[in-house]
């Protein structure tokens, strides 16, 4: 299984190379690569329905726990399949639909990374090797949003939606990693076993809140919903592969995924089912005043996520039949609605349904395509998938163990249902009925490449209408299973159910979504009047927000980076100060040992004034000879105290530095104006305060460290060493050459630099043009 | 500060500086010294040859410009640091002749380590005083 | 004389950082150097001052007989004596090629403002 997950990169990144191959005729070979995985997971189909699942474990880093953990049970098998199915109609179709595009190869690389990226999330086994790929498909959404990087709007589009992905991916890990503190174990199946601890822990509550935010996040639920009609930006086969099909889907995978682990709370339950009720109702009746035809299917999307968290949150065994019945026709006629909304604007150039009208008589196939997935997204009886998924909403709505809730639930679904049966036929049946206006009359047929996939997936969806016991048996019952966590027996699925509730319902829900259909009738106007609401929609709300932090950090920046140095140096140095001082201040009073002391002579105290005199003199002197000449006094007085203490080494070498020192400062400085003072009077006393207190608080540190013992092990060590196994009798030297070589080597490797330096900084000599 | 009286002082200055400076980087091992004060006292004696006789005269003397040195320093402190691989022992394992020699007593890998420390200070306070002298006699001339 | 060397480092860092909160560039740099040398003067106090004993063990001993002045301070003082020379000398140069170009030792010349290019 590593390897199907690893194919898709490693063409990914075969693309780099042999981009310009593949935008010839060779481009057919792309297609193959999602067909051949379709293939190898259509082959683990009797496996897998059978009730076993196949696992496969490589290390990677073991030491942190992650490691290369797959496992393929019903649901990643329903979801595998969605995947490579989809993923090779999108590629075949996507083959004509950008033909002869600049970044044609590099289209297809984000595909394949992405399509790599869904198959890990869904196959991975260990939670942190999910969340990998969890972020993959972000960052590979992303690049598709913005794949019209010469467009604005996309470019916009596009950080919102990594923006609101990423922050949920940031809560998602958190979560993740809380997961495996409390189980000790980041292993999916390992974590059910310990349901009861994680259920009953104190974190429980923030656990499942960030692991909602993530899920919400990437499945676009309210109130997070919004960056879901603008990743619409995106080539028409993106919208319908990532935004549709697949990708917005992976929360509800998560959600459905980590079901049998946390999902046994009334905490979960609610939180799922108020969430997905409130998106599925505000989305559904937001697609009704949509004009342009991917704005409308991208709200019906989001109310159908909706739909999907809700049945999560129901819970009951119908529900989790629901949802794999569901996510299967959902993804089959969305996907088609989109690819065929992309044909109309492939050729059309618009997608306005307002505009568009009697296209149903140059483009039949497409015709016939957008009318069954039109037919199965309203749940047309008897023949459509999408007919089984609506009656198992309903079935898991009506058998909701709380009487109560029962009529409150399922009328939250009709009413939701209603407006997808509406959005459905809005976007896959109105651009093809009625005259066809002049402008359009020109259009012709597409490519087959372009049309007959959209027509395939419709026709599948008719298939599983009319077998719905085979994609029971094979497909949704091991994904229902594999939610619920355990395995209860299942009905078939069945078109037919006999006239009960249910299917009274579904009429019901059709026929009111035809009325709602036909009395509809959006226009540019009832759009604005809603867009007028927008002030308070989430999405302002968030990008309000964000909007003030900006404004907020640059108003910050403003404040403290006004562009001086000094100014820098002051707050560092005042921070520094307020720091060691809280230090000096906890760690209590200084004991000092006055017997440790050594008596001072006299020469050295007249060495330490002249050098206070020197040092009186570099702060002061307005001469920049005297401050040269006075900073070599001072190197030579500390030369002198080295003497006094017993450091012969450093004191030739700091002897012999300091005479350098002054004839490289003589050698450049002498060149210089002399200082100037721009300062006032004010300001040189707050420094002097400043700086005075620097010294003060440096002083006590270095007393207080002073008073304390310290370790001699290692200059002991040293001394006990140096002639014995270095055969050195001056340790300084020896520990210099030999005990820390490897340093003085860098440090040499550093001196060497320092010089690279200064001769080329010399060398470079700047054109006339060059200064300013 | 062209003075003959510093000319010719520096005449016999400069080679005596050197032995000295090489003294010190010889004794560093057992007495204070070392290749850092012996490349600084060696940097000293050239610098002040290029006091009194111009920089000019100095890089004559010098031949090749002091920044060659810094390479061939570097280069024999890393020999002294991977020679012990080739005898199976870890790098920067002190090697030494089993033998004294005369006037400079034991030698092993460390002393050549500190001779690339030696030449590599030289190269380096040379190129950095060398290169900015010249600037400033070519900033005069213009 | 630990007292006073600690009044002396105190005193060193106050001049230092008196001197990098000035504007002038030079006095930038000096100020730097005074804190290097406040800096080694620290670490050579920290590890204990002894008089007259250099950590060189004796011509006839393998051993140190006697206490011995703390060799670790005094390679890594010897080590930033060096490394300062290096950075005054990179800085001394970097100033150098500014006051060449903008003609100034104020550090408030190098500001040229980003509005301008804007």
């Amino acid at each position: 299984m590593l390897l199907t997950v690893l194919s898709g990169l490693i063409f990914s990144c075969l693309i780099v190379p042999f981009g310009k191959i593949l935008k010839t005729k060779w481009s057919i070979i792309l297609p193959i690569v999602p067909f051949l995985l379709f293939a190898f997971f259509a082959a683990q189909i009797p496996l897998v329905s059978s009730g076993n699942s196949l696992y496969q474990h490589i290390d990677w880093v073991s030491s942190l726990g992650i490691n290369f953990d797959f496992k393929l049970d019903g649901l990643s098998l329903l979801f595998s399949l969605l995947i490579t199915g989809i993923g090779t109609a999108i590629f075949v179709y996507a083959l004509s639909y950008l033909k002869g595009h600049r970044y044609f190869d590099r289209f297809f690389g984000y595909l394949l990374l992405f399509m790599s990226a869904m198959l890990g999330v869904v196959l991975s086994d260990n939670i942190l090797l999910l969340f990998i790929f969890w972020e993959l498909t972000s960052i590979s959404s992303f690049f598709l949003i913005g794949f019209n990087n010469d467009n604005a709007d996309s470019r916009k589009s596009a950080i919102t939606a990594l923006t609101i992905t990423g922050l949920g991916g940031f809560f998602l890990l958190a979560a993740l990693i809380l997961l495996g503190n409390i189980s000790g174990t980041f292993i999916i199946s390992e974590l059910v076993q310990s349901k009861e601890v994680i259920l009953n822990h104190p974190l429980y509550p923030l656990l499942i809140l960030f692991i909602f935010i993530g899920a919400f996040t990437k499945s676009a639920q309210f109130p997070f919903h919004f960056w879901l009609p603008g990743a619409m930006k995106a080539p028409t086969p993106v919208s319908a592969y990532l935004h549709s099909a697949t990708m917005v889907k992976a929360g509800i995978y998560l959600l459905a995924r980590f079901t049998p682990i946390l999902g046994d709370s009334e905490l979960w339950h609610y939180s799922l089912m108020i969430v997905g009720g409130i998106t599925m109702l505000y989305a559904s009746i937001h697609s009704l005043f949509r004009i342009d035809l991917k704005s409308i299917l991208a709200y019906s999307t989001i109310a159908a996520l909706g739909i999907l968290t809700f049945l999560i949150g129901v819970g009951t065994q119908e529900a989790m039949v629901a949802v794999a019945v569901f996510i299967l026709a959902h993804a089959l006629y969305k996907a088609v609605l989109f690819l065929v909304t992309g044909i109309i604007d492939h050729e059309t150039g618009t997608r306005d349904i307002t505009v568009l009208r009697g296209l149903g008589r140059v483009l039949l196939p497409v015709t016939i395509a957008s009318i069954i997935a039109a037919a199965s997204s309203a749940g047309l009886p008897f023949v459509t998938f999408g007919f089984i998924g609506k009656d198992l909403i309903y079935e898991a709505t009506l058998h909701y163990p709380n009487m109560e809730w029962i009529w409150i639930l399922t009328g939250i679904a009709i009413v939701t249902n209603v407006g997808i049966v509406a959005a459905g036929l809005m976007a896959g049946v109105k651009p093809f009925l009625g005259k066809l206006p002049q402008q359009f009359e020109k259009i012709h047929l597409p490519p087959f490449s372009m049309w007959l996939p959209p027509l395939l997936l419709s026709a599948l969806s008719i298939v599983f209408g009319l077998l719905p016991w085979w994609a029971g048996n094979y497909l949704t019952g091991s994904a229902a299973n594999a939610i619920h966590g355990s395995s209860f027996p299942q009905e078939n699925l069945a078109i037919w159910h006999g006239p009960n509730l249910v299917f009274l319902l579904s009429i019901v829900t059709l026929v009111l979504g035809v009325i709602v259909y036909l009395v509809n009738k959006p226009s540019l106007s009832k759009l604005q009047a809603v867009e007028k609401l927008n002030n308070i929609s989430p999405q302002s709300i968030i990008t309000g927000c964000a909007n003030s932090f900006l404004r907020l950090s640059d108003w910050i920046t403003g404040l403290s980076h006004n562009g001086y140095l000094r100014s820098y140096h002051l707050k560092i140095i005042l921070f520094a100060e307020g720091l060691l001082a809280y230090k000096l201040w906890k760690s209590g009073p200084i004991v000092l040992d006055f017997d440790q002391l050594t008596r001072p002579d006299l020469y050295e105290i007249a060495v330490v004034l002249v050098l206070l005199g020197a040092l009186f003199i570099v702060v002061s002197t307005a001469s920049r000879l005297t401050a040269v000449v006075s900073m070599s006094v001072i190197g030579y007085c500390t030369c002198l105290i080295f003497v006094f203490y017993s450091a012969p080494d450093l004191a030739m070498t700091q002897f012999t530095i300091d005479t350098l020192s002054t004839v490289l400062f003589v050698l450049v400085l002498y060149r210089l104006p002399s200082f100037i003072n721009f300062a006032s009077k004010k300001i040189l006393y707050r420094d002097a305060a400043v700086s005075i207190g620097f010294g003060l608080i440096l002083s006590l540190v270095a007393l207080r460290v002073w008073s304390e013992p310290i370790a001699k092990d290692i200059s002991d060590f040293y001394g006990e060493n140096a002639y014995i196994l270095a055969k050195g009798k001056n340790v300084v030297n020896v520990i210099l050459v030999d005990f820390r070589g490897i340093d003085t080597m860098f440090e040499t490797v550093v001196l060497s630099i320092a010089a690279l330096g200064v001769y080329s900084l010399i060398r470079l000599r700047l054109k006339p043009t060059e200064k300013e | 500060m062209r003075s003959p009286i510093l000319q010719s002082a520096t005449k016999y200055l400069l080679p005596i500086l050197l032995l000295f400076s090489f003294f010190l980087l010889l004794r560093g091992h057992y007495y204070p010294g070392g290749g850092f004060v012996g490349g600084l006292v060696a940097s000293i004696a050239f610098v002040l040859h290029s006091f009194s006789n111009g920089t000019e005269a100095t890089m004559r003397l010098l031949k090749r410009k002091p920044l060659s040195l810094i390479p061939v320093g570097l280069g024999i402190s890393v020999m002294s640091v991977t020679l012990p691989l080739l005898f199976g022992l870890p790098p920067m394992t002190g090697l030494w002749f089993e033998q004294p020699i005369p006037v400079i007593g034991m030698i092993g890998s460390s002393l050549f380590f500190d001779l690339g420390v030696y030449l590599v200070v030289i190269g380096v306070v040379l190129t950095i005083l060398f290169t900015i002298s010249l600037d400033n006699n070519l900033d005069e001339k213009k | 004389m630990e007292l006073i060397l600690i009044i002396l480092l105190g005193l060193l860092y106050a001049a230092g950082v008196y001197l990098i909160l000035r504007r002038s560039m030079v006095k930038l740099l000096l100020g730097i150097m005074l804190l290097g040398s406040g800096t080694n003067i620290l670490i050579f106090l920290l590890g204990g001052i002894v008089k007259g004993k250099p950590p060189v063990i004796d011509e006839d001993a393998k051993l140190f007989q006697d206490i011995f002045a703390d060799p670790i301070p005094q390679s890594l003082i010897l080590t930033a004596i060096v490394i300062s020379f290096a950075l005054t000398a990179f800085a001394i140069v970097l100033l150098k090629r500014v006051y060449a170009l903008v003609n100034s030792d104020d550090l408030d010349d190098l500001n040229t403002p980003e509005e301008e290019d804007i």
